[in-house]
């Protein structure tokens, strides 16, 4: 069964004849979805607002003003970017949200942002670092362990915040960790990266990239909190370049090269499957290189028909926790030999049952 | 219906369903709870509230449930959750409502940015509001109890909404926060009042809620025209002064106590400006609820005149 908040999003005119009752769940779904915003980007693009009734209308004006807000402080946050790195003659590339907004993708309406992503080459990192670090960003995790584990297995150097703005900053050179059990190839990656428009030294991935670094993230994360909001993103990213010529025909293959076919095969299964996003028949077939084992694919097909939902409890059905779990300790198994694994996952919970907090004052929230 | 219809073992039933359905117009709040006496606040400080059929549309659906666990035996711990999901952290549970009252604040606060939402108490004479920003501590629920309970109408003692389309305050007339020395204050200006009892030990001090006047209540859907923003300064031995204080800098301050300023930008500036422009701007300086309050009939004879 489709959620009330996916059926809403992939047919707006349905709004018209939902009950009190409808509503209410779905201002709820959507809400810990982060998916209402688009909703009420959608319904305004297509001039229903003013039909929705008063009190779920202003549900989806606020989360929309929230989500414009943002929106605007990540092109801000950019341009203070580039004022930091526009200097030292690297290659700066956005990724995911900060692509999408500064890309003027429509994936980005209606989509709330936090933190900007950006992928450097690997012998500029430090670089980057310093230049970072000399315009106000400091790196927040001090201890060895941490230092270790972010500059040797991962990806990434471990996130950068903003001293008076508060604003945080991912610095990447690639996008799946070092010790990962795939491979991406990299330096293919950046062959690949489009400068932006009217920002010297900003580049955004090609079309085809950008729908495989999305894929890709969003099929080794581990906690899919937003994980129906990722691949709707995925769906709007296929819909909006699918459009474009030769991209269909370079997917595949790109695919291949980069050696992220199997994300890929997970990303048309799963948008065919949950939101009926139009792909071409012989991309499907084709696609069906990057398939896992039977047996694998129906655990699969099991863990992301429900994870893939909101976490909320009109959403939850037998089986999901277990899902969810499973999909746990799946990233971290292919993030990491079984040996890192277990050092690191030991090591985290022992940390957390120490450094439990109990002053904060909020925990952590859908907002 | 109204609360004060229901027996309080039907508040129980209501509670223990998740079936309460408080309407706090403009919103709707759907409220479940486990805690034994949550049904008895509800009913002595919303006595003159309606609830709402349970098949209508809820802003939050919000719970204060009892913590499980051992250690929860010796000394209960009560939490609250938004829409199911944990929000704060746990507290005793003589704290229950009090949680409820300040996780309810939080729900409006982050998810109603159709409204401006400014930290302050405002009260109306009139159909003429009275802001009254300040930091904690300032005295503006004291005076906002005070004032209430001498002929002005309750709009809110803590979060002030401010529709930008057509310059209208809200408040939703919820129960007074009472805190510390306030809560006898009170007690002795106005004794006929109805309270909680005093929970000590908050993060707040020793808190009490009071209950709203009825006639606040009925017309907690009518806005209100801003017309004046008074700063108080509780300030002891302190004849009473009131000042006339900057727009610049009330502007300033408003900007500074409205939660969601940021996230409405331009439009957010735009609407400050209207408030303060709207509204004469003083500073009140007082150490005698009887002499501020005299000052605000002074302000609003004034204004007749």
């Amino acid at each position: 069964m489709r959620d009330l908040i996916a059926t809403a999003l992939m047919d707006s005119s349905l709004l018209l004849g939902l009950s009190d009752k409808e509503w209410d769940l779905l201002i709820r779904q959507g809400r810990r979805a982060n998916l209402l915003a688009r909703l009420a980007y959608q319904v305004t693009e297509k001039g229903l607002i003013d039909q929705i009734p008063h009190q779920p209308r202003l549900h989806l004006v606020s989360a929309l003003r929230m989500v414009e807000r943002q929106n605007q402080a990540m092109r801000w946050e950019v341009q203070c970017l580039l004022r930091g790195l526009e200097n030292i003659g690297v290659e700066i590339v956005l990724l995911k949200g900060a692509a999408y907004v500064m890309a003027d993708l429509p994936t980005a309406n209606g989509r709330a942002f936090s933190d900007i992503d950006i992928l450097v080459p690997k012998h500029a990192i430090s670089l980057v670092e310093s230049q970072l670090m000399l315009n106000g960003w400091q790196g927040g995790h001090h201890d060895d362990y941490d230092q270790r584990y972010y500059r040797q297995w991962m990806h990434e150097i471990p996130p950068m915040r903003h001293v008076t703005r508060g604003t945080n900053i991912d610095v990447h050179h690639t996008i799946l960790p070092e010790s990962a059990r795939f491979k991406v190839n990299t330096p293919a990656l950046f062959e690949g990266i489009i400068p932006l428009p009217g920002y010297a030294g900003l580049y955004v991935l090609s079309p085809v990239d950008m729908l495989l670094h999305s894929a890709t993230h969003l099929f080794h994360e581990g906690e899919l909190e937003n994980g129906l909001r990722d691949l709707f993103d995925l769906d709007s990213l296929f819909r909006n370049f699918g459009q474009t010529s030769g991209f269909w025909h370079r997917l595949v293959p790109r695919a291949m090269e980069l050696g992220l076919i199997r994300p890929l095969h997970y990303a048309v299964r799963f948008c065919t499957m949950i939101l009926h996003t139009p792909i071409p028949e012989e991309v499907i077939n084709v696609v069906n290189a990057g398939k896992p084992p039977v047996w694998a694919s129906m655990v699969m097909d099991y863990c992301y028909a429900r994870a893939l939902r909101p976490t909320h409890e009109s959403c939850s059905v037998s089986g999901t926790s277990l899902a969810r779990f499973m999909l746990y300790v799946r990233s971290h198994w292919i993030r990491m030999p079984f040996h890192l694994l277990l050092f690191h996952l030991t090591r985290k919970a022992l940390r957390r049952s120490t450094t439990r907090s109990w002053d904060a004052p909020f925990a952590r929230d859908a907002t | 219906m109204k609360i004060s219809d229901y027996s309080e073992n039907e508040l129980v039933g209501l509670l223990k369903r998740g079936d309460l359905l408080l309407d706090l117009k403009p919103f709707v709040v759907r409220i479940c709870s486990d805690i034994a006496d949550m049904a008895h606040d509800i009913s002595l400080m919303y006595a003159d509230f309606y609830t709402r059929p349970v098949e209508s549309f809820s802003d939050f659906h919000v719970s204060v449930m009892r913590e499980s666990g051992v250690f929860n035996w010796i000394k209960p711990r009560a939490r609250f959750f938004f829409d199911g999901r944990p929000s704060f952290i746990p507290l005793p549970e003589s704290q229950a409502f009090a949680m409820l009252e300040w996780g309810l604040n939080w729900c409006v606060a982050a998810h109603s940015h159709h409204y401006l939402i400014i930290h302050a108490a405002v009260v109306e004479r009139g159909g003429r509001a009275a802001l009254l920003p300040g930091q904690p501590g300032a005295g503006k629920s004291t005076l906002c109890a005070g004032l209430i309970n001498r002929g002005w109408r309750l709009l809110s003692d803590e979060l002030a909404l401010f529709d930008m389309e057509n310059s209208l305050l809200f408040g939703m007339s919820r129960p007074v926060n009472l805190k510390n020395a306030s809560i006898n204050v009170i007690k002795q200006f106005a004794p006929e009042t109805v309270m909680t009892l005093p929970v000590s030990d908050t993060t707040k001090g020793t808190v009490a809620l009071m209950r709203p006047p009825r006639d606040s209540v009925q017309l907690a859907s009518c806005g209100a025209r801003p017309a004046w923003i008074v700063l108080p300064n509780y300030s002891a031995g302190s004849q009473p002064i009131m000042k006339e204080q900057g727009r610049a800098e009330t502007f300033m301050l408003i900007a500074e106590q409205a939660f969601n300023y940021d996230i409405h930008g331009a439009k957010g500036f735009m609407a400050v400006g209207d408030l303060v422009g709207r509204s004469q701007c003083h500073r009140l300086t007082y150490s005698h609820l009887d002499d501020a309050i005299l000052a605000f009939d002074e302000l609003h004879s004034g204004s007749e005149r």
